[in-house]
């Protein structure tokens, strides 16, 4: 099954860096495994725009800026066999360390 | 002729797990796992009666609640799945393992699955009385004092997140099983210690110790769970003690010993582990209660292994207590003083009622005698209230020359 990790930011990193894990090695790792499918680190907040359509109006704006602390940015897709796998491929990353993964299953409409 | 509706209930108590966690395995429906586990039970009652008790009672609960499920799948033939899960259960319900791994005992995947961290807590309490040990959502929900409709609605979330968020129907392996053990015993102990029936005692002790005893069963030579076993028979091993006529608590030394429960005691003493585990150690100093007098200066160094695993403040305040005597008030008093420093136990009655006992000892009857006052204010009215207040009248009478 198909997982979308958002990774996070946290406002309490683990404090010993030297815990962390190296990004490039989980990359490597994981895209050798075909557990990774697609991944990329994302623009700040306030590279961010909004669409709506109102009315049949397309409104376009600048943000959103949340009001957390925590905010998104980057994101991988993972193909696990489920949750638990999921979870292992998460912990190994270093930000599950300096910040908090999210981990959010695909729903196949087709089920 | 013996007692049919004790029969089913032996029989069901043994089985009701077993069925679920095998239509579950083969189905993944938990709920047509449970219904037909139910129905299977039902059909019991009514056909014992007449038939007599079958030579394999759970033999002839599994067949029954295979069948039903047979019956009920058979008429939503349409999808592909549902037809393979109908190939599956025409298949005997003993087990080859797929891909080889070790055989696990369908049971163990239940309690797992319904203890997974991913499940919000009070989730994984309720799914695990109602799935593993058949406990009906209106008992739960009377336990835990919500509505029976709230418990069910959290019992199908707690079901739907199960399927959709991906959380397997598995027993961890390797490094992972002892990172998820102790979450499994956390769930089986907060089983124990909440939820409560219409007298305030625990509902659900006897399922608590049923569960950990089939977890010491299927999962041997783990000395923390034959540890939480031994805690909660000897916590259990009490209950009939531990009020007077009137419903007023009994503290240990005012107990009647008569009226504690010597088979279960003897048999957490046989299985009390030497280890330093938490739920080990917890056992261990449960046990040096079943003694007299009490061996406090054991007791203290039990505590003082538990606080460096577990430095919350109430073990930290049990330790002061152990300490006080151990050795003197006044040492149980100093420890009470830092386990409070930060004001984790402002207003917690358990530990001013200890303040109030140590400092009794320590010959303060007067200061004493406010301390248990103020302690029986801020604990709920009913019997814990009543105790301390008996306590402050009787110092009040013995100062009074």
């Amino acid at each position: 099954m198909k997982f979308m990790m958002f990774v996070c930011t946290d406002t309490e990193p683990e404090t010993d860096e030297s815990l962390v894990p190296d990004i490039e090695t989980w990359v490597a790792e994981n895209d050798a495994a075909g557990r990774r499918v697609e991944g990329s680190v994302l623009g700040s907040p306030a590279a961010a725009t909004t669409v709506r359509v109102r009315g049949g109006d397309l409104l376009v704006s600048d943000g959103p800026f949340a009001e957390t602390k925590e905010v998104i940015v980057g994101f991988d897709i993972l193909e696990c066999a489920d949750l638990d796998e999921a979870v292992e491929v998460a912990r190994k990353h270093p930000m599950a360390y300096n910040g908090r993964l999210e981990l959010r299953p695909f729903v196949d409409l087709a089920d | 002729m013996p007692d049919l509706g004790q029969a089913v209930a032996d029989a069901g108590a043994d089985s009701y797990p077993r069925i679920v966690a095998a239509l579950i395995r083969i189905t993944g429906d938990w709920t047509l796992a449970e219904d037909c586990a139910q129905e299977a039970l039902t059909m019991a009652l009514e056909r014992w009666p007449q038939d007599g008790v079958p030579a394999n009672p759970g033999g002839w609960l599994m067949t029954v609640a295979r069948n039903r499920a047979l019956d009920v799948l058979r008429r939503a033939t349409v999808e592909r799945r549902k037809l393979q899960e109908l190939a599956l259960l025409n298949e005997p319900v003993t087990r080859e393992d797929e891909e080889g791994e070790e055989v696990v005992d369908d049971r163990l995947r239940l309690i797992f699955t319904c203890c997974h961290p991913a499940l919000a807590l009070e989730a994984r309490v309720a799914l695990t009385l109602r799935t593993v040990a058949g406990v009906p959502a209106a008992d739960i929900a009377s336990a835990f004092l919500v509505t029976e409709s709230t418990m069910t609605r959290r019992l199908t979330r707690a079901k739907a997140k199960i399927a959709t968020a991906g959380i397997p129907y598995r027993v961890p392996v390797g490094p992972a099983l002892a990172e998820r053990l102790p979450g499994v015993l956390a769930v089986l102990y907060l089983l124990f210690t909440r939820g409560y029936d219409a007298d305030g005692e625990p509902a659900f002790a006897a399922e608590a110790i049923r569960l950990t005893r089939l977890l010491a069963e299927l999962m041997p030579g783990e000395p923390e769970i034959t540890g939480l076993l031994a805690l909660c028979l000897l916590q259990h091993s009490r209950r009939a003690a531990r009020r007077d006529d009137d419903g007023n608590l009994r503290t240990l030394d005012q107990q009647d010993r008569s009226l504690w429960d010597h088979a279960a005691i003897a048999e957490a003493l046989a299985l009390l582990p030497a280890t330093t585990g938490p739920y080990a150690l917890q056992a261990r100093i449960a046990a040096c209660h079943t003694t007299t007098p009490t061996d406090w200066p054991a007791v203290a160094v039990l505590y003082d292994q538990l606080f460096s695993l577990l430095p919350t403040p109430v073990v930290a305040l049990n330790r002061a207590v152990a300490h006080g005597y151990a050795y003197e008030p006044a040492a149980g008093l100093r420890l009470l003083a830092e386990a409070g420093a930060g004001g984790a136990l402002d207003g917690y009655p358990y530990a001013i009622a200890a303040e109030a006992d140590l400092t009794a000892r320590a010959g303060d009857t007067g200061r004493a005698v406010t301390l248990f006052e103020q302690a029986a204010a801020a604990a709920p009215a009913g019997p814990v209230r009543r105790a301390l207040l008996t306590r402050a009248e009787e110092l009040s009478r013995n100062e009074e020359p």
